[in-house]
């Protein structure tokens, strides 16, 4: 028994949910660097959860608590209603993690089958190969493989145990966009099957295309959370850009302005709604020129987002 | 939301000790493979004891004798133990410096495999390229040195190099604890080569000035060539034991080492 039921579950509208994983006020230093600042953070049972940050934000250091790689100074980690250093709980759970070197000299088969062979209950190594997108490359070696290869043999990895919870960390990174879109549809796949997975990533259009509900991390503390809709709500809007005679921070006085950045000869302004900026804008400086209103992006957004809450964080 | 797919309560996680013992030789056998296909261990590990023999053992002076010695029958143990040496220290230190430095250790620990297996398969690969070693010098001698032993003599140097992988494996897992993935190399070549030399693994001992004689002493690989030397007939210097206790006090010294290396590595995780 690693934990009982009652300890481990929270109740919600839709019916008993279990929480599977869960950094509970975490802190995390290496040496003077605050790498996760009381970080609060669940998975549930059967959802995929994106955490979403740039680099540097602590994502990997909460994957390595996560998978008990890592030990935090203060807070709790728990997985599967356990420790995540248990050999029980790393029996269910599968990890992607970026590596500087794997060994080259073995095979794709080979690996799978070491990494297979430390589980209970592992996936056929046709079914982890058909999974990986690796049936053609079982017999190369790991050092003749391409990038999104590599990437690919690293998730086979993860999921040849058949394990109930996926951290991938980072799994793209590096990706062209066919492999990326390739690993999404991998990704999907397990999530079919009914799997729980974690991923990290600093793509806001790759935890829209597979997550459930995201989580964005900046600076070591999450400062967002939602559903992908939702996330992108909190930060869509319009950019408005002109030249103009009005002042930096005139142009931040007026309602609505969200942000305000100088951009060569022109200003770039960041609001929600653009018309009543505009009004503003127009009564205050007749002569403005060159006049653009654009939506945000979603990489802008979620750029918005950290920027915002790094500001806030100087305070 | 599926939540049948995650029943906490754990059912039967238990290895069998099967299971177990299939962990342990599959781990052997793919870190023997791994490291059988990298030229660059295959190299310089195994052609260079193999390449000084054939030179200094066949060619050059095969009709001499050192003491009572053939000179193609006591280069056997020297350079022997020379390859012995160089195969452990590459095979566990130079391996644990890159997976250590370069996260694939990680990986291996966020899995479930049992953590020793990680290191009994780097020590068997030792032993499994110390025995391939001698018995390529076996072959080259008794072939084309005219070298003749009791096949009980053979056994005795076969077993004695090959128990002397476990030192330098231990030695090779202190220093891959102290090393980076880049510099464990370059640090290897820096200690065993001038250990090898002074300990009169290239140049019989006798010939070596007095002092370097002297520091032998204190050198891990001189007790392990006495012993194989003493296997051929050629004689220890000093008595069996003491060559045994030197070999047993260095291990424990080295593990002791990879000990303190491997709570630091823990400690930085749960610092």
């Amino acid at each position: 028994m690693i934990a009982t039921l009652e300890e481990v579950s929270t109740t919600n509208s839709a019916g008993a949910v279990q929480v599977v994983a869960s950094l509970e006020c975490v802190n995390k230093n290496y040496g003077p660097v605050q790498a996760l600042k009381g970080v609060n953070f669940r998975v549930r049972a059967g959802e995929v959860v994106a955490l979403l940050g740039p680099n540097g934000a602590g994502k990997t250091t909460a994957v390595k608590l996560l998978l008990g790689l890592l030990q935090p100074n203060t807070g709790k980690v728990r997985v599967l209603g356990g420790d995540p250093t248990n050999p029980e709980n790393r029996m269910r759970t599968g990890a992607m993690l970026q590596v500087g070197r794997v060994p080259e000299t073995l095979r794709v088969r080979e690996h799978i089958d070491l990494f297979s062979s430390y589980y209970q209950n592992p996936l056929p190594t046709a079914a982890v190969l058909a999974a990986a997108g690796l049936e053609n490359l079982s017999e190369r070696k790991f050092g003749d493989l391409s990038g999104g290869q590599r990437q690919r043999v690293l998730f086979a990895l993860a999921i040849c145990g058949n394990p109930d919870l996926l951290f991938l960390d980072e799994p793209t990174v590096g990706l062209d966009v066919e492999a990326r879109r390739m690993l999404w549809e991998q990704i999907r796949q397990l999530v079919g099957r009914g799997k729980t997975v974690l991923l990290t990533t600093h793509y806001l259009q790759e935890a829209d295309a597979l997550a459930d509900r995201v989580a964005v991390i900046n600076k070591g503390e999450i400062i967002a959370e939602g559903s992908p809709s939702e996330i992108k709500a909190q930060t869509a809007g319009k950019r408005i850009r002109c030249i103009t005679s009005l002042t930096i921070d005139t142009l931040r006085q007026i309602p609505g302005v969200t942000e305000v950045k100088e951009d060569r000869e022109a200003f770039e302004i960041h609001t929600p709604e653009a018309e009543p900026v505009l009004r503003d804008l127009l009564a205050r400086d007749a002569n403005l020129s060159g006049l653009e209103v654009s939506a945000v992006g979603l990489e802008e957004a979620f750029l918005a987002l950290t920027q915002d809450s790094s500001k806030n964080g100087n305070h | 939301m599926s939540t049948a797919t995650l029943a906490l309560s754990s059912t039967q996680m238990q290895r069998s000790p099967a299971h177990t013992a299939t962990i342990y030789l599959k781990e052997a056998k793919y870190e023997f493979l791994k490291y059988l296909r990298l030229r660059m261990y295959t190299v310089s590990v195994l052609s260079f004891p193999i390449m000084f023999y054939v030179l200094f053992g066949l060619v050059l002076n095969s009709n001499q004798s050192i003491g009572a010695t053939r000179v193609a029958a006591y280069l056997i143990p020297t350079y022997g133990t020379f390859g012995v040496i160089a195969a452990s220290l590459f095979g566990t230190a130079a391996g644990l410096a890159s997976d250590r430095g370069l996260g694939w250790l990680e990986v291996k620990r966020a899995s479930p495999m049992p953590p020793f297996a990680y290191f009994a398969a780097k020590v068997a690969t030792s032993l499994v390229f110390s025995t391939i070693i001698v018995l390529a010098l076996f072959t080259l001698g008794i072939t084309f040195g005219g070298v003749r032993m009791p096949v009980a003599s053979f056994a005795r140097l076969l077993g004695i190099l090959a128990a002397g992988s476990l030192p330098f494996s231990a030695m090779g897992l202190a220093l891959g604890y102290f090393t980076g993935p880049n510099s464990a190399p370059p640090t290897i070549n820096l200690i065993y080569l001038p250990m090898s030399f002074c300990s009169g693994l290239w140049v019989p001992i006798m010939f070596l000035p007095k002092v370097l004689q002297k520091i032998a002493l204190v050198l891990p690989p001189y007790h392990l060539s006495q012993l194989a030397l003493g296997a051929v007939g050629a004689g220890t210097r000093e008595s069996v034991i003491v060559h045994w206790e030197a070999l047993a006090a260095f291990t424990m010294i080295c593990l002791g080492i990879a000990r303190i290396g491997f709570q630091r590595d823990q400690e930085k995780m749960y610092g």
